[in-house]
């Protein structure tokens, strides 16, 4: 009577049914008595000071009951710390409305609070405002002698630099037998979730606040508001069950938690702040970034030289820093290296992790210098990474937990039909339009932190699990609830995950990939834990069938607690609670990876990539036809889930090669297109044949799960596979993205 | 310019009457979200580019954050709270939990509401075609194939009303 596992099994979303009939409730969506509406006022110049802000005429309008700026802002903490979250680069973090220093454009610098949110916004637009503008810099590419070391902070450790260089990789690459080299682009991108960033803050007495907050860490944005504004963390909840999109927008606090919380104290009133489209576009984004590159190989593929060095834009307050140069060692086991990050600062708004961050600019550079080394040794592509395999991390020089990558290549270059490729440029055609086929690798960190999840048996057997984790769209409650199931025997319907609540035990910020596997062995420690207390309890019974027995000894099945080689002998869960007063039973349980043995081992997920484009050269048209992502991420909790989630970083692949970015007009200093009409990211038409293949993958290493993670593997391949097709396709070599049809003349 | 008059209007959403009293420069959009507190309509740009908005207007979809509410006085709304019959959930709306053809589900209404606006347009044959007269709804998730897949999936087989 052992049930199946739950784990594994392509469940429907749990919260399925809330999604599609509208009930599921997003930050700014929570109805509050006498709600006040908040609306930002940005700045329109890039850098300087504010001389005048006059609120005089606004605050007349019927309505609206308070405006804040530098002038009347209520005081908040002195240090800076105070005002770092889990996401904080090192250097200082922008605080809202501190004074009348502008230092970037739309940077935030006025709140009008009023009764209605039109009220609000026609309100914005009295307020009389005067600079003095400064000289600026945004451009990344003419400040590139400005280039420098980062510093180092806190943050390091997830984003370590890159490592230290290896061999002589001056000597090696003059040496080699062919050299490839190359320069590549891409400018600013926007995470642009659908919804727009919203605070809802319910005033619930002296000091005591319910915030309802669009963020990937609940506990991230109320350490925020209880240091920021001096309140007790116990005071402060902070509540996003549904998160309408975030890609690594919700990573850290966003200035419309500040605002809200902060009208909300001053006036001891409910208050709402959404951000509107544009202002999406005030508060981070993927770092416009250049890189370079030169791959040295042998006669017979080796490659034996790399260099990858890549300078990115940050802020001129924090270093954002993102992994962009340490993958292709861990790829290619080349014995000299030297490797390279800079950054650059301009008077911008920080940069932020967005999808896949670092990943997805790396990979694009190391894949098409890989494709041109194919191309320079008359070797197929797919082969040279064959011949370049390495069960290791040269860089770190450490074996992998497990690497089923060669099994992605094999396995998506058979979907595919890799083999049909003529590896000649243009030679392939469909109609009067040019077919190419391109492939790539993608790789990304398996990585696992701490988090704590408390599990509760009430007296009808059923289990409730708690963890203040998001789900921001990935699958966490589903994934979570199946863990639990099959560690406890109980079925689906039996487990409520509550979760994203900072009230619940602590999980830290949901990105980064890891979420699945810090989590998920948190909730199998708890429900093991649970389970052990329930057996202790059952040893004690009156008619003690178990007391003889060992908690190995036994499974546990449906509410039962039954003996491995003796079914007929259990005890059910009901007796266990009988004795027990009906009491509920419970444990909470930290659970983080052997700090001893994790760093032993490298851990990484891995993909291949395969790639078919069209293109029209008399229009200019580049389409996406077909893709293949095959992906060995370990244990697939969700395949249904999983898949989208890869599906999702194809397409997002698709959009950084082909359609978005975001144009700054550096005259100004200012983002030129804010907006979904004019920001383009893949409609239903432009997204064609996806296929995607989980590789069996066994690890016993990276968790109890066996799980590492599918949030960015999706993405870091896509954008060298369609560059590489468009060359096969063109005989062009495009470096720079997005790739619009004005590269293609 | 601010405007000062209010205007009394109704609105029948889900077959419910509203009386309300609300300003010319206030969206159907707005009424339907912080009025009503049918919060299942999303806002994801309140310009007429996203399609998140979207809700059926007389049976047919139209953006509800480049409409003012005045100007849909007497109309019948159906909005995503209203699409399913009781407990029965449309097709569409099944199909959508099926296909997985959503992710943080905040441009799920939207697209929900357009697909059956356009399947009773009639226009879409193809699955090509399909894709082309949903392009006016946004999914940054990337959930498009399993949008696109419900889709299909409902029109193929004929159930959709
Ligand atoms: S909110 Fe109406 S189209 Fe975007
Ligand atoms: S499901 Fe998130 S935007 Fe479509």
């Amino acid at each position: 009577m052992t049930k199946l596992p739950q784990i594994g099994k392509p469940i429907s979303r749990l919260e399925g049914r809330l999604k599609v009939t509208g009930s599921a409730k997003y930050a700014g969506e929570y109805e509050a008595e006498d709600l006040l509406y908040g609306y930002v006022v940005n700045s329109t110049i890039t850098k300087g000071k504010i001389t005048v802000i006059d609120t005089t005429e606004a605050k007349t309008l019927e309505g609206v009951i308070e405006i804040f700026t530098h002038e009347n802002k209520p005081s908040t903490a002195w240090f800076d710390f105070q005002y770092a979250d889990m996401d904080a680069p090192p250097g200082t973090v922008f605080k809202p409305l501190k004074d009348n220093d502008i230092k970037y454009n739309g940077q935030p610098i006025a709140l009008v609070v009023a009764a209605t949110f039109e009220m609000a916004r026609y309100a914005a637009t009295k307020i009389k405002l005067a600079y003095t503008e400064e000289k600026f810099e945004t451009n990344l590419q003419s400040n590139l002698h400005k280039a420098r070391d980062t510093k180092k902070g806190l943050a390091s450790m997830l984003k370590p630099p890159p490592p230290k260089p290896t061999g002589d990789f001056e000597e090696a690459y003059q040496n080699s037998f062919v050299q490839s080299s190359g320069e590549f682009k891409h400018g600013t991108e926007h995470h642009n979730p659908m919804e727009m960033f919203a605070t809802t803050v319910i005033y619930e007495g002296k000091d005591q606040l319910k915030i309802y907050d669009k963020t990937q860490g609940t506990i991230n944005s109320q350490m925020y508001v209880a240091n920021v504004f001096g309140l007790k963390m116990k005071n402060v909840q902070v509540i996003a069950p549904f998160v309408g999109g975030a890609f690594g927008s919700g990573l850290r606090p966003q200035y419309q938690l500040f605002m809200a919380v902060m009208a909300s104290l001053k006036l001891k009133r409910n208050v709402r702040v959404t951000l509107d489209r544009a202002q999406m576009y005030t508060f981070g984004h993927r770092p416009p970034t250049v890189q370079f590159t030169k791959f040295g190989a042998e006669k017979n593929g080796k490659v034996n030289a790399i260099y990858h060095k890549a300078i990115g834009e940050t802020s001129q307050f924090e270093d954002y820093v993102e992994i962009v140069v340490n993958w292709a060692n861990m790829l290619y086991p080349a014995e000299n290296t030297l490797l390279e990050h800079q950054v650059v600062p301009l008077d911008v708004y920080s940069p932020l992790d967005m999808r896949a961050p670092g990943g997805s600019t790396g990979m694009h550079a190391i894949e098409i210098t890989m494709d041109d080394l194919a191309y320079k040794l008359n070797i197929d592509p797919l082969e040279l990474r064959l011949i370049n395999y390495s069960e290791k991390d040269k860089s770190s020089d450490k074996e992998y937990s497990s690497k089923e990558l060669r099994n992605c290549y094999l396995e998506g270059a058979k979907k595919f039909g890799w083999s049909n490729r003529n590896p000649e440029p243009r030679s392939m055609k469909r109609g009067n339009k040019l077919v190419g086929y391109g492939m790539a690798t993608g790789i990304w960190d398996a990585n696992r932190l701490l988090a704590r999840v408390q599990a509760i048996m009430t007296s009808d057997g059923k289990v409730a699990i708690k963890s203040a984790v998001t789900d921001i769209g990935t699958g966490t409650q589903t994934i979570m609830t199946q863990i639990a199931a099959d560690e406890l025997g109980l079925r689906l319907e039996d487990i409520t995950f509550l979760y994203a609540d900072s009230k619940m035990p602590f999980a830290p910020i949901q990105g980064g990939s890891f979420t699945t596997a810090t989590v998920g062995p948190a909730v199998k420690a708890a429900c093991k834990a649970l389970n052990e207390k329930l057996f202790r309890k059952a040893k004690h019974l009156k008619n003690a069938v178990l007391s003889e027995m060992k908690f190995e000894d036994v499974i546990f099945s449906e509410g039962f607690i039954i003996v491995k080689n003796n079914p007929e002998t259990k005890i059910s869960i009901a007796e266990i609670f009988a004795a027990n007063g009906g009491k509920e039973i419970k444990t909470t349980n930290t659970s983080m990876p052997n700090p001893l043995r994790y760093g032993k081992k490298a851990r990484a997920v891995h993909s291949a990539v395969f790639v078919e484009v069209e293109v029209d050269e008399e229009l200019g048209i580049i389409e996406v036809k077909r893709a293949v992502t095959a992906v060995a991420a370990g244990k697939i909790i969700n395949p249904k889930t999983a898949e989208s989630q890869i599906l999702g970083g194809m397409i997002w692949g698709i959009s950084k090669t082909l359609h978005e970015e975001t144009i700054t007009d550096h005259n100004f200093g200012k983002y030129m297109n804010p907006n979904l009409a004019e920001y383009h990211i893949p409609v239903h038409a432009d997204i064609q044949d996806l296929n995607v293949i989980f590789v069996e993958e066994n690890d016993t290493f990276v968790n109890d799960l066996g799980v590492k993670g599918v949030g960015e593997i999706g993405v870091v391949g896509m954008p060298p596979a369609i560059a590489n097709a468009i060359f096969h396709a063109t005989g062009k070599r495009i470096n720079d993205l997005p790739i619009h049809f004005d590269k293609l003349l | 310019m601010e405007p000062k008059e209010t205007h009394a209007i109704t609105l029948n959403v889900n077959d419910t009457n509203y009386q309300i009293q609300i300003l010319p420069w206030v969206s159907l959009l707005d009424v339907l979200r912080e009025e009503l507190h049918l919060t299942g309509t999303k806002k994801g740009c309140d310009h007429g580019q996203c399609g998140a908005c979207t809700v059926l207007v007389d049976g047919k979809r139209i953006l509800s954050c480049l409409t003012l509410a005045v100007m849909k006085d007497g109309s019948a709304i159906t909005t995503i709270e209203g699409v399913a019959d009781g407990e029965n959930l449309h097709p569409i709306q099944k199909a959508f939990i099926e296909h997985d053809a959503f992710q943080c589900g905040y441009c799920t209404p939207g697209q929900i509401c357009s697909a059956i606006g356009m399947l009773k347009e009639g226009k879409a044959q193809t699955r090509e075609e399909v894709q082309e007269l949903m392009s006016g709804n946004l999914c940054r998730c990337g959930a498009n194939r399993g949008i696109i897949n419900a889709i299909m999936e409902v029109k193929e087989g004929g159930c959709h009303e």
